[in-house]
This record gives structure tokens, sequence and C-alpha cells, in this order.
């Protein structure tokens, strides 16, 4: 293989026709460009929109309480209900396979005004009440203080967490909340921490950045929401679906509050695990499409390599031949043909892959200076263009294979050419 | 017998031509022994030059035998016939064949080279031939700085190299001018006279005349086969004697 006649004789084949190689060469250059450019787009759309809320539990759905649609046991049609702590406990007892049962409260009656205001500074937030086992659906880190216990629950203490945007506009870059107070809506409020969510690009119900977190019960009693919840989010236990379990809560919520059995569309829901699961069959689809793609090009390309090996071969046959006329076994003769194949399409596909990642990398610059200057707020769908490792040894592996699938034939013909008509063939 | 080089009894080859097959070789008898200098003549389609394709294993034959240093050579596999060829046969084209890229000193060595010689030996015995052939300080230069007398010269030190028992040589002389033609010749006697078989085919009388023996063929038989009477080689060779 390494042998320098060997090299000598495929480099003059090469060099002989240095125009024909190169456009037969960019077939292959331009099949695994076009694979590793897409792939690296794919995987970008693919990390743009899951960064957002990769840490999310995905086995978790939420529900709220809608309209009525149907009229029932003596109700009309278009009733407001409300979703209250009985259903919370309700549900806990009748589904063991749920494992997270986080009710929530939305404050959105209290975001008027400047409602929260701290010494000289107001601001517009919004208020939210939680129990502490909202981090397991939500996950966050704490840059100060803790999340809420289940201490403050208990006592309804008089506490809150809040988000990263209320911190920077209620406190001064680098000052410690913790232990200082805010009023929200006129009542005094002790801020135990700031939290930072791992999935900023969910958000449900209210901007998590501009939001208060005040524990729930504390919320419930403080504003008056009696036992009011306004939705909840839960998550299953391993292995058990999602769905299933909606499936079970629906009925006992309709039980209590008297809801239409058929009625639809009376509770409101989101199932993280299916959306996801929606989502992940679409990243599948692309990446399929991107393969198929790819690898047709690459058999566009191949078939390409094969041709113009075909030509080297009819016009070297006088030259196989004298070879064959001096010793040079039929095994030599195809391991030569097998090898200037494989070294066409591995060359070629190499500067593809090189100047793919090239692409990548001056794309990834790009964004990331983008990013830079956009505000921070903004989500963005299209992140880390790159592909990884065990795709660039896959497309050389495949590379080599598709160099000696392209160089079977013409050498197989090479071999089937009897020296003596090879000789006569001037 | 038992010195017989090259041996062939009763010899048929046709081509298929479409529908019809050309007969070519109509019964060819044959004895060459070690040592001989042998040319084959004959007019174009006379079947000479499918008989020296035979002789060096490059083409099959139907019918018949052929015996190559006592060794029945029969329908064989493409690595057999290429192990055959590199053992016992040399051959001299009339277009020289030599590898374009290759320098002297390269095509001369190749033969080696599917002998798995490494690169040092095979290249410092091409040399030593290159230096018996007068061309040593011609070795890295390509085929086409050369002339076609020196051409033939390097084609001789290649089917020379790898010590055959035979040379074919396909109108060796055909493509040069009568000077260069009787250098070869002088040449082609020395390979001959270190005992070494030597087959020409040519038609050209006076090359004929310079072998030993000549074979003339007609319409795919022999016609003739004429010890040269005034044959004037170097005479002094020990192993005619034996003949």
């Amino acid at each position: 293989m390494f042998d320098r006649d060997r090299w000598q004789e495929i480099l003059n084949a090469i060099k002989q026709n240095k125009f024909r190689s190169i456009l037969t060469a960019f077939g292959v250059f331009w099949a695994i460009f076009m694979l590793v450019v897409m792939t690296g787009a794919g995987n970008a759309l693919t990390n743009g929109i899951t960064h957002g809320f990769k840490d999310f539990a995905t086995n978790s759905a939420f529900l709220w309480a809608n309209r009525t649609t149907v009229p029932y046991e003596g109700y009309d049609r278009g009733r407001w209900w409300s979703l209250t702590n009985a259903d919370m406990e309700a549900i806990r007892e009748q589904i063991p396979e749920i494992d997270v049962l986080s009710p929530r409260l939305q404050g959105w009656n209290l975001r008027e005004g400047q409602n929260v205001v701290r010494g000289e500074r107001a601001a517009a937030f919004n208020v939210m009440g939680d129990y502490p086992q909202y981090r397991e659906i939500d996950p966050c880190t704490m840059p100060y203080g803790r999340y809420i216990n289940n201490e403050d629950i208990e006592l309804k203490r008089k506490v809150c967490i809040i988000g990263e945007k209320v911190y920077e506009i209620m406190f001064d870059e680098g000052e410690d909340p913790v232990g200082q107070y805010l009023r929200i809506n006129g009542v005094y409020f002790m801020v135990v921490g700031v939290f930072k969510s791992n999935n900023p690009n969910i958000n449900i119900g209210s901007n998590k950045k501009e939001t208060i977190y005040l524990p729930f019960t504390t919320m419930q009693q403080t504003f008056n929401y009696g036992d009011q919840v306004h939705f909840f989010g839960f998550t299953a236990k391993p292995g058990v679906n999602v769905q299933s379990i909606v499936d079970r809560i629906k009925p006992i919520i309709k039980k209590h509050h008297k809801i239409a059995p058929e009625d639809d569309q009376a509770i409101g829901g989101f199932n993280v695990q299916s959306e996801l699961q929606t989502m992940e069959y679409t990243f599948l689809g692309i990446n399929i499409l991107i393969w198929v793609v790819g690898i047709g090009t690459l058999i566009a390309g191949a078939v390409g390599v094969s041709n113009i090996m075909l030509v080297i071969v009819r016009e070297r046959t006088k030259e196989i031949g004298i070879q064959r006329a001096i010793g040079a076994r039929p095994a030599l003769i195809i391991g030569q043909i097998l090898t200037e194949s494989v070294f066409l399409t591995t060359v070629a596909g190499f500067l593809g892959l090189a100047m793919g990642t090239l692409v990548l990398h001056l794309t990834d610059m790009a964004l990331e200076a983008a990013r830079a200057q956009a505000p921070p707020d903004e989500q963005s769908f299209f992140m880390n263009p790159e592909i990884g490792l065990p795709m660039a040894v896959a497309s050389i592996i495949i590379l080599v294979i598709v160099g000696l699938f392209a160089g079977l034939i013409p050498a197989l013909k090479a071999v089937r050419i009897k020296p003596i008509e090879a000789l006569r063939h001037e | 017998m038992s010195n017989s080089i090259i041996k062939v009894e009763n010899l048929h080859k046709s081509y298929k031509m479409g529908n019809n097959a050309l007969h070519v070789l109509k019964g060819i008898d044959l004895d060459i022994k070690a040592g001989e200098m042998v040319s084959i003549m004959g007019s174009s389609g006379s079947g000479k030059s499918t008989l020296l394709n035979i002789l060096g294993i490059l083409d099959t034959y139907d019918r018949g035998n052929y015996y190559l240093d006592n060794i029945k050579i029969e329908k064989m596999n493409e690595t057999k016939a290429a192990r055959f060829r590199n053992k016992y046969i040399g051959f001299v084209f009339q277009s020289f064949n030599l590898i374009s890229f290759k320098n002297a000193m390269e095509n001369v060595a190749l033969p080696l080279y599917y002998k798995n010689i490494s690169r040092k030996k095979r290249n410092q015995m091409a040399m030593e031939m290159l230096d018996r052939m007068g061309l040593k300080e011609w070795a890295n230069h390509l085929p086409a700085e050369l002339s076609g007398g020196q051409k033939q010269r390097i084609a001789i030190a290649r089917a020379l190299i790898s010590n055959p028992k035979v040379i074919l040589a396909d109108e060796p002389t055909g493509a040069l001018d009568t000077q260069t033609s009787y250098e070869v010749m002088n040449i082609l006697q020395e390979v001959n006279k270190m005992g070494i078989t030597v087959i020409i085919v040519t038609h050209e009388n006076d090359i004929a005349h310079r072998t030993q023996r000549i074979i003339r063929l007609r319409d795919g038989i022999i016609g003739e086969n004429i010890t040269n009477g005034d044959f004037q080689p170097i005479t002094d060779n020990e192993i005619f004697t034996n003949n």
C-alpha cells in the first residue's frame, strides 16, 4: 500500500490529467461538504431549540381550568370554574404514579402599575405562588440565597425569591439581596433568593426573569385567592406515560366541579412529554433528510469517480498490458486501481470535510458575535453548528468504502483485459 | 528432448470473428532447443504474432500441446501465467513499450518489483544491467528523452533483468533504421551467447539471416524450416556445437 512505485503511478495518473482529476474529485468533495454543512446546520437547529429547555422535566405536564363548553347538571355552557386545593389532594391521593405535584398561582391581577417597590425603585413584575416541588419540574440555579422551602409553605412566611431581571432592576449590581424587603402590592416580603432558570426558553404563565415567586400558601392567603389553584404541573414516575396520568386526572377534576365528562375543552393542558416527542420526530426527520440527500450526493460523486476510473483504465490499457506481460499479477493491478480510487475519494472527501468544518466554524463565530450584540432575552433557533467526531470518522470510513466501490468495476475491467489485447491496443 | 526449451505439438488456434471462426494456427509443430536463436517469418496474417503470443503465455491455444522448459503450459489463471512470464520469458516489443513516467532504471527494474525484490536491490541490479548495455549515464532519463535504439536497448535490459530462459522479440527492429537495427541485433546475439534462447518475429530478411534458424509460417502452418547455411553469427559459440 505504501509502496513508492504504486504512488508514483497514482500521482502520475492524476498529474497527467489535472483538470479532469480535479473535476472528478469535486463531485466527492461537494458531497461531503454538503453533508457536513447540512448536518452542522441540522445540529445547530436542534441545539438552538433544545438549548432553552434542556433541563426541563420532560416527563411533565401542566393543566388548568378553562370555561366549560357543554351544559351539565343544570349548569349552562361557558361557565367559569377554578381548581382548588381539594382537587390537588384528591389527585395526589388517587394517582400514586405522580412523582411531583406542584400547584401554582398566577397573580395576573397583581401586575398593575408599578406593583413592586423598594425604596425609590418601583417597577411592574409578575407574581406567582409556588411550592418547592416546582424546582423539580423547572430546575434553576440560585445565584443568591435559597429556593422556597416547606417551612415557608407551612408557616406561610412572607418571603419571596426573585428572577434575574427583578434583581437587576431592584438591586444594585453585586448587592446581596437576601434579607432585603420588597413591597409587593402593598405587602412587604423578605427576599430569600435569586433564581436563574436552566430553561429560559420555557415560560409558563410569565417570563421567569421578570417574576417574583411567593410561597404558594402565603400568596393564597395574602392576596385572597381562597383555596384556588390557578394551574398545576406534575411529573410522572419513571416508566409511566404522562398522557395516561392526564387521562386519569381529568375525570377526578370533572367530577369535583360538575363538568360534563365529554367536555374536552374545560380543562386546558400542555403535555411536555408529547410535545418533546413531536419535536424529536421533527429532528429525526430533518436528520434523515440530510443523510438521504448527503448519501445521494455522495453516490453521484462516486459514480463520477467510477466513471473517470474507467476512462483511466481505458487510457492505460496498454500500460497495464505491458505490466502484465512482464509479470505483474492481476491482484497487483486491482490493488493499484483501488488504491487510486480510494486515494482520490479520500483526499477529495477530506478536503470537503475540512472545508465544511471551516464553514461551520465561521458560521459559529458569526452567530456568537451576533448573539453578543443581540438583547440577552432574544431566543436563538440556531446555535453551535458543528459536527461531532463520530460523524467525521464515519464520513471518512464511508469515503474509503465509496472509493473501493467506485474503483471495483474499473479494476475488474482492467484485469479482464487480456495482456495481448492490451498490447495490441495502439 | 530434454534440452528443448520450447516444444509445440500440433497447435491450433482460432479467433471468433462474429459468427465466423478465423482459424489462424492450423497445427504447428515446433521444437526449439535451449540456447538457439530462431526467427519466425511470414506475411501478415500468417499467424506469426499469434504464435509468439501463445509462446509468451499472453494468449491461449485451442488444441495441441505446448511445453515450456518441459512444463506443459495449459489454460491457467492469470496469476499463474504472470508468474510464468516473469520467471521464464522476457519480452521485447516493436514499439518498446516502456512505461513513460518511469526513468530508464525504473523501467528496467520493473519485473523485479513484481518479484517483490526490495527497491534498493532492484535498482542496483538495474544499474548493472544498464551498465552492460552501455546506458549507465542514461539511467535517470525518461523514455521520451531517448532515441529509438536506446529505448530498445532499455527494453532488452528489462527483458533480461529477471534472468529469463527465453527472449521473445516481436519485430524488435521494426521501428528502427538499418544502422540501429544492426546494433540491436548485435545485442540480441550477445544475449544469445549468454545461453538464452532468442526467438524473433520479423519480416525483414537481413534480420532473419542473422539467426541460426528461420521458421517461415504460411497460412497457419510451418511452410519452411531452414537452418541458416550462410548464417554468420559469432561462430565460436560452444552452446551451438552441442546441438
